[in-house]
């Protein structure tokens, strides 16, 4: 089907490695992200086995989730079970051969900032990781999905996995977007759009106007949640603007190589006369600034809106709406400005890079976080952590009153100290709204960084198209 | 893995849309090393208060249900993390079936990895199933997975659909890199390929 194939098909078809009778196929992976908490199973049964990782130089292994954040953490995790995780996955890197990047070295931090920052994820790969945010890379033109240990384990002894092709879906956003809007909005406005199941079964390209014109990092956000729209994977077909992020990395072909690499890349674009399964289409002026308010992604609202009654849901969503409510402690009909907050997190793979925190900084513009509120940042790589302090960021992050952290997953989801108490309320730029997702009884409402650094001055949900 | 055999055993309903694997599996737990000994973590939260007592209520901690071996759950079952602590903990408190409308991608993938059967049937069969798991131990769903079948207590069957691939796999235990590392010949030439037509990589 030369010249009607999308991008995912053009991927997927320099992959196939064998394909069966009945469809299912084996995909050659090009690049394998590992971290502590979803892989020590997955070497346990190598060992076991007796197998050894057959790739390990197109492997990657650093711990993320579970390491502490504190600047002192260089004395060791006090987590028992933590620690002899992250000491796990030193040992299996040293034991199989892997690229380690451990708490020492600048370059740690979220795997899924990392992969892109180092020059690890490129155009056209597959890539890999036992992490539902994988779908991360695909801001590159890169096929990546989040898979389970059995996988994991797959991978590393066969650099393949038993898939069968999902069906494409485009979502276009049209035109441009308006003032406050940023690339969290334009994500969770879809997710709002489609619903969490809506992209089951399907790989994304997201394209149009708004999507072209995002940055490198704003594309990444995009995709890095396409996984809470149920999606498999998200693409963005790689462009001008993705060459020169990828070019100068350390990792990235060099040279001729690199030309060459350029050359390949540049054909990963959807034909004209390709077909889709789905289309959603999006009118980037009908996006506003958004927060969520219930427990599940796709409970978005504008900023403007109203927290919803349960009976503005069908069953049994609406019973669903009930339950959230209830949990994130909010009456029918307040207004989502009206919420007050406890708690600000910047950081995660969704929002944690140097954009972000620059953004940030741009809102908080001489302002200061409101006395009593906890409001943390944590940058999501030791590189971006450097930057910001190189560019004057973070000194005037910390004087505002913000805590400067270590990089790491963080109050992502909590399984460092780093978590909400029960009932306390979080502004928060991560990518989650679950229950406990946080901490235990935590209330979490996504928003931008734009829309975090706004509340943390004000202290509630805030509008920031009427914050200066 | 076991070889998947029919089974018939009682089922526990869980009425609730959008189920993560958050929920199923909440983070503190996923610090083992190991797959097994997550069931009495299954759904912590729900089941259990801050102190740590049961909270009595929900559905897993009822007497009638401590032999579950079938979950019935809305919409969207296991969206979210990429846990296969999810199903471990599952297959720890011994659920071998889940039955829902939908299932997210992944956690529908590392159940067959793990030999839990996750059917996908209509809202009417999933709500009429629901009903009968209400009658907790007086009721007794058959899983045949051979047959493709769900029956319910009253003998009325559901047909579902399966990819033959996973079905085999289910049925015969099959170990997934075995299988694929009978065909290394495959991945040999398909690296050899790659490294003429894209050598940056
Ligand atoms: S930052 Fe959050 S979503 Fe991203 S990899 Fe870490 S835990 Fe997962």
């Amino acid at each position: 089907m030369t010249g009607r194939r999308t991008l995912y098909d053009k991927i997927w078809d320099d992959h196939v490695v064998h394909e069966a009778a009945d469809g299912t196929c084996l995909l050659y992976i090009d690049r394998h992200l590992v971290h502590e908490v979803t892989s020590p199973q997955a070497f346990e049964g190598l060992r076991l086995a007796g197998r050894p990782v057959r790739a390990p130089e197109k492997t990657i292994a650093v711990p993320d989730h579970n390491i502490p954040t504190d600047v002192d953490r260089d004395k060791g995790i006090e987590n028992e079970e933590s620690r002899i995780q992250v000491d796990a996955l030193r040992t299996n890197a040293r034991d199989f051969g892997i690229v380690y990047v451990g708490v020492g070295d600048i370059r740690q931090g979220i795997v899924h900032i990392i992969g892109p920052e180092q020059g690890w994820t490129q155009p056209g790969m597959t890539i890999v990781c036992g992490d539902s945010h994988t779908a991360t890379h695909g801001a590159f033109g890169a096929l990546a999905h989040g898979i389970g240990t059995s996988e994991v384990e797959h991978v590393l002894a066969t650099q393949t996995l038993i898939q069968k092709k999902s069906k494409n879906m485009k979502v276009e956003i049209r035109g441009s977007v308006g003032e406050g809007v940023t690339a969290k909005d334009i994500t969770l406005s879809i997710i709002g759009e489609t619903g969490t199941a809506g992209a089951t079964g399907h790989v994304i390209e997201y394209c149009g106007e708004a999507i072209q014109s995002l940055s490198m990092e704003g594309r990444m956000t995009v995709c890095n949640m396409a996984i809470e729209g149920g999606a498999r994977a998200g693409l963005i077909a790689p462009d001008e603007k993705t060459f020169e992020y990828v070019r100068s990395r350390p990792h990235a072909p060099k040279a001729g190589a690199f030309e060459l690499a350029m050359s390949y890349w540049k054909t990963l674009q959807t034909d004209q006369e390709a077909r889709f399964d789905r289309t959603v289409t999006i009118e980037g002026s009908q996006i506003s600034p958004v927060v969520t308010w219930g427990t599940s992604p796709e409970d978005v609202l504008p900023i403007t809106g109203l927290v919803p009654h349960p009976e503005e849901f069908s069953s049994p969503k609406s019973d669903a709406v009930r339950r959230s409510l209830q949990y994130m402690g909010l009456e029918p009909g307040t207004k989502l400005t009206d919420i007050e907050i406890d708690t600000v997190f910047i950081g995660s793979c969704t929002n944690g890079r140097i954009e972000d925190l620059r953004e940030v900084a741009r809102i908080l513009d001489g302002h200061k976080v409101k006395p009593g509120l906890r409001a943390m940042i944590v940058p999501g790589s030791g590189l971006v952590r450097a930057q910001a302090e190189q560019e004057g960021i973070a000194q005037q992050l910390i004087e505002a009153g913000f805590d400067w952290r270590m990089a790491g997953c963080s109050m992502c989801l909590g399984m460092n100290p780093d978590q909400l108490a029960p009932g306390e309320r979080c502004a928060s730029t991560s990518n989650r709204n679950f229950e406990g997702r946080q901490g235990r009884d935590g209330r979490t409402h996504l928003v931008s960084p734009a829309m975090a650094a706004a509340a943390a001055v004000t202290g509630r949900l805030t509008d920031v198209r009427h914050f200066s | 893995m076991d070889n998947f055999e029919s089974f018939s055993g009682i089922a526990v309903a869980m009425p609730l849309v959008n189920i993560d694997t958050d929920m199923i599996i909440p983070k503190q737990f996923l610090k083992t090393i190991k797959r097994t000994g997550l069931g009495v973590s299954l759904f912590y939260e729900m089941r259990f208060d801050l102190d740590g007592n049961k909270i009595e209520d929900f559905v897993l901690n009822k007497p009638a249900y401590q032999n579950a071996s079938i979950l019935i759950a809305g919409d969207n079952f296991g969206c979210g993390s990429s846990r296969e602590h999810a199903p471990w903990a599952l297959l720890d408190f011994g659920i071998r079936c889940v039955i829902s409308t939908s299932f997210a991608d992944i956690f529908y993938n590392n159940c067959f990895k793990n030999g839990i059967l996750p059917v996908t049937l209509n809202k009417d069969q999933v709500d009429g199933l629901m009903e009968d798991a209400g009658k907790g131990t007086n009721a007794r769903v058959e899983v045949n997975l051979e047959e493709q079948t769900i029956t319910a207590p009253d003998g009325r069957a559901s047909c579902f659909e399966i990819d033959p691939f996973k079905k085999r796999c289910l049925l015969e235990g099959l170990d997934d890199i075995a299988l694929t590392l009978a065909k290394v010949s495959h991945i040999d030439k398909f690296e050899a390929e790659n490294t003429l037509s894209r050598p940056w990589l």
